[in-house]
């Protein structure tokens, strides 16, 4: 029996403006198993980074969770209050992001900060907490970290920045690890290391990883299992592998089909006509119908929705869009 | 023999970067200069596209503003055989790089304003019309601003831009590094239809391999401002022969083959300030030996034509 760390139910998020209620995540269902990892891919403006903000309960406002439900590991948290929140994150779910100063002080040494928040959530004295530091920056693969312990943020590089990042998000062995695009200000070389570490923390710690990104290729080699967005909604969810080789709804294949291939050429790379519509201008029915070769008048006026694996779009669902 | 259009010969590019004036002289520390671009020769032939490929710092943005002129070479030589108002740049950042308080067509038009100023104005505006439409845009958006597009569009009005003087040769930076994959998907496209439509030679730089093998007809992959292999787009990925290659090749997520419990290769690029002597590739190298650390090596002709350069694919090539 797998354990269910994650499980996001029919989660809406909102923005109120002036010109009326903007819907940035629209009715997202989706779980993560014990060390399993989730990619969450999808072009900018998907809603992929507002998802995990939502789970973080980091919205900024006037963002707001308008419906659904958020559990982890059997709690729901979704509707905890601030002070309730904060104890949650750090301890209980780790988030890293593509900017490591983000999470890291420019003006403490790395050391100190990685003390601090271990004091934070642990019992552990001063001297054991910094023994832990120092375990833990060897864990991320940190080279010669007695010496390189006391330095300030601005002295490692920014895949060493990135692995003194990961060190805090474990600093309290949470079960769920939220990823917004740990890699994409990295060179290939070291995303790989980077994607590589996380792979081997999850599967050694049974840590739950929600790995946002917008690149396909680390997706592929990384997660288990792949949840694809577009306009604020699930378009495609399911086992990597399927998603990857078999997509099911137009539009991952389109996105699969416009990346240009390594082993294969093409005189034209596969085009999607058109671009994602902005928030205020979703169309009616399924959200991709504009663009979308196959769409029929169901697809103007039933939005299909998926909770669970599988495609929402009503060829897949249903066989036809009459 | 088809003359290169552009010839880049010994080419370097240093930069100062010690500690101000005074820090030095209390400090007692030493001028510091780092090698951008370290000895790179590449040609380029009239209608084909060269790519720079190689990882942030490598050198290629300086290489791209020596052939433009943006910056002077502090050693070697480029020679453009063609007409200096025909070469074009298109950069990552197409916002950064269109004039946010100028109307698009205002700015399609400038370089063509610039470079024939006597052009009647009916016949500017059918020109920025016409360019519009090549890239995929609304002769109506002539009277937008930059701000009103995404980020594609925004691409496209700089290709239009580069367009209008009817260049031979362009130097496109990272052209989609900021665009979404589907996105990208257009506007290679759109460069490719132009290159066989305009004859075009592009110099197209990219950290992305997958997109430099689509684009370019010769790719020349880059380390520590150096060119360390420089082969046909189809040799290059057939048989890559710089160990640097190959760990790249290695390194980079295959959507057709992912290979999932692959060991990353270790280790970071080092610093250009101080690179490491011989072979500044050699503590990452599986394959270095005594040579790498005390000599430079160089694309030899007995060494694969030129292609490499590389102390053991120089022993291999001899046995
Ligand atoms: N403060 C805000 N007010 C209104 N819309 C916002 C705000 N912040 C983000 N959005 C919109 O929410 C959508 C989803 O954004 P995001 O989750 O950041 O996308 P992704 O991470 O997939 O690129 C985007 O269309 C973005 O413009
Ligand atoms: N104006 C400058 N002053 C000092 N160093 C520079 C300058 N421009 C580039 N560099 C340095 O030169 C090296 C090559 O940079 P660049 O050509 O931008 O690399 P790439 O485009 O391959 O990422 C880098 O180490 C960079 O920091
Ligand atoms: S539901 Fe219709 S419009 Fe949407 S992806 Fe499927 S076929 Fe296309
Ligand atoms: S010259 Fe030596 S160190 Fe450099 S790539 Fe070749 S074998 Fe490796
Ligand atoms: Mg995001
Ligand atoms: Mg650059």
């Amino acid at each position: 029996m797998t354990e269910t760390v994650l499980d996001v139910r029919n989660l809406r998020v909102e923005f109120p403006t002036r010109r009326g209620t903007l819907t940035a995540v629209d009715d997202i269902s989706l779980t993560i198993a014990k060390g399993e990892i989730l990619g969450v891919v999808g072009e900018s403006g998907a809603g992929k980074s507002m998802t995990g903000m939502a789970i973080l309960g980091l919205l900024e406002p006037p963002g707001r969770i308008a419906s659904g439900e958020i559990w982890l590991s059997g709690d729901r948290i979704d509707n905890l209050s601030e002070t309730q929140m904060q104890a949650v994150r750090g301890r209980r779910i780790g988030a890293i992001f593509q900017d490591p100063l983000t999470s890291l002080n420019p003006l403490f040494r790395v050391g100190d900060q990685l003390v601090e928040t271990i004091r934070l959530h642990t019992q552990l004295s001063k001297s054991a907490a910094r023994q832990r530091a120092i375990e833990l920056m060897r864990e991320v693969g940190i080279p010669a970290v007695e010496e390189r312990i006391d330095n300030y943020p601005h002295q490692f590089s920014g895949g060493m920045r990135q692995r003194i990042v990961i060190a805090l998000a474990l600093c309290a062995e949470p079960e769920l690890i939220i990823a917004d695009e740990p890699t994409t200000a990295l060179d290939v070389s070291i995303q790989a290391q980077i994607t590589a570490l996380l792979k081997r923390l999850c599967r050694e710690r049974g840590t739950a990883v929600m790995l946002v990104t917008h690149d396909m290729g680390v997706i592929a080699e990384t997660a288990d299992r792949v949840a694809v967005m577009y306009a604020g909604r699930l378009a495609e969810l399911g086992a990597v592998e399927d998603v990857v080789r078999r997509p099911q709804h137009p539009y991952t294949t389109g996105l699969m089909g416009s990346i240009p291939s390594l082993r294969r050429d093409e005189a034209e790379l596969q085009m999607i006509p058109g671009a994602m519509p902005r928030l205020g201008a979703i169309p009616e029915g399924c959200a991709f119908n504009p663009r979308c070769a196959f769409a029929g008048p169901k697809c103007r006026r039933d939005t299909p929705r998926i909770h669970g694996n599988g495609a929402a779009c009503w060829l897949a669902l249903e066989g036809a869009t009459a | 023999m088809t003359r290169p259009i552009l010839e880049v010969a010994a080419l370097e590019r240093r930069f100062d970067v010690s500690a101000p004036w005074l820090n030095r002289m209390i400090e007692r520390k030493p001028r510091r200069t780092l090698r951008a671009v370290d000895g790179v020769d590449f040609d380029i032939l009239p209608g084909q596209t060269l790519a720079l490929v190689g990882e942030s710092g490598c050198g290629k943005s300086t290489i791209a503003k020596l052939v433009t002129g943006l910056h002077a070479p502090s050693g070697g030589s480029i020679r453009f055989n063609g007409d200096p108002d025909k070469m074009q740049m298109i950069f990552q950042d197409p916002y950064a790089s269109l004039n946010p308080r100028w109307r698009v067509g205002r700015i399609v038009a400038e370089p063509l304003r610039t470079l024939r100023p006597d052009t009647p104005e009916a016949q500017v505006t059918a020109r920025v019309e016409e360019l519009l439409s090549t890239v995929g845009l609304s002769p109506a958006d002539a009277v937008k601003y930059p701000h009103e597009f995404s980020g594609g569009q925004r691409q496209r009005i700089s290709i239009a831009r580069a367009l209008a003087g009817d260049p031979e040769f362009l130097v496109c930076d990272e052209p989609t590094s900021a665009l979404d994959v589907s996105v990208q998907a257009q506007v290679l496209n759109l460069m490719k239809r132009l290159q066989r439509e305009m004859g075009l030679t592009y110099l197209f730089i990219s950290h992305d391999l997958s997109v430099v093998r689509h684009m370019a007809d010769v790719i020349a992959v880059m380390y520590l401002g150096r060119i360390v292999e420089i082969q046909p787009t189809k040799d290059l990925f057939a048989n890559p022969l710089h160990p640097y290659t190959r760990m790249l090749l290695d390194t980079i997520p295959d959507l057709e083959a992912p290979k999932r419990d692959r060991a990353p290769m270790g280790g970071e690029v080092p610093s250009p300030v101080s690179p490491p002597s011989g072979c500044s590739f050699h503590p990452r190298c599986p394959l270095a030996f005594d040579r790498c650390k005390r000599e430079r090596p160089r694309r030899e002709v007995h060494v694969h034509d030129r292609r490499v350069a590389c102390f053991a694919a120089e022993a291999a090539a001899n046995v």
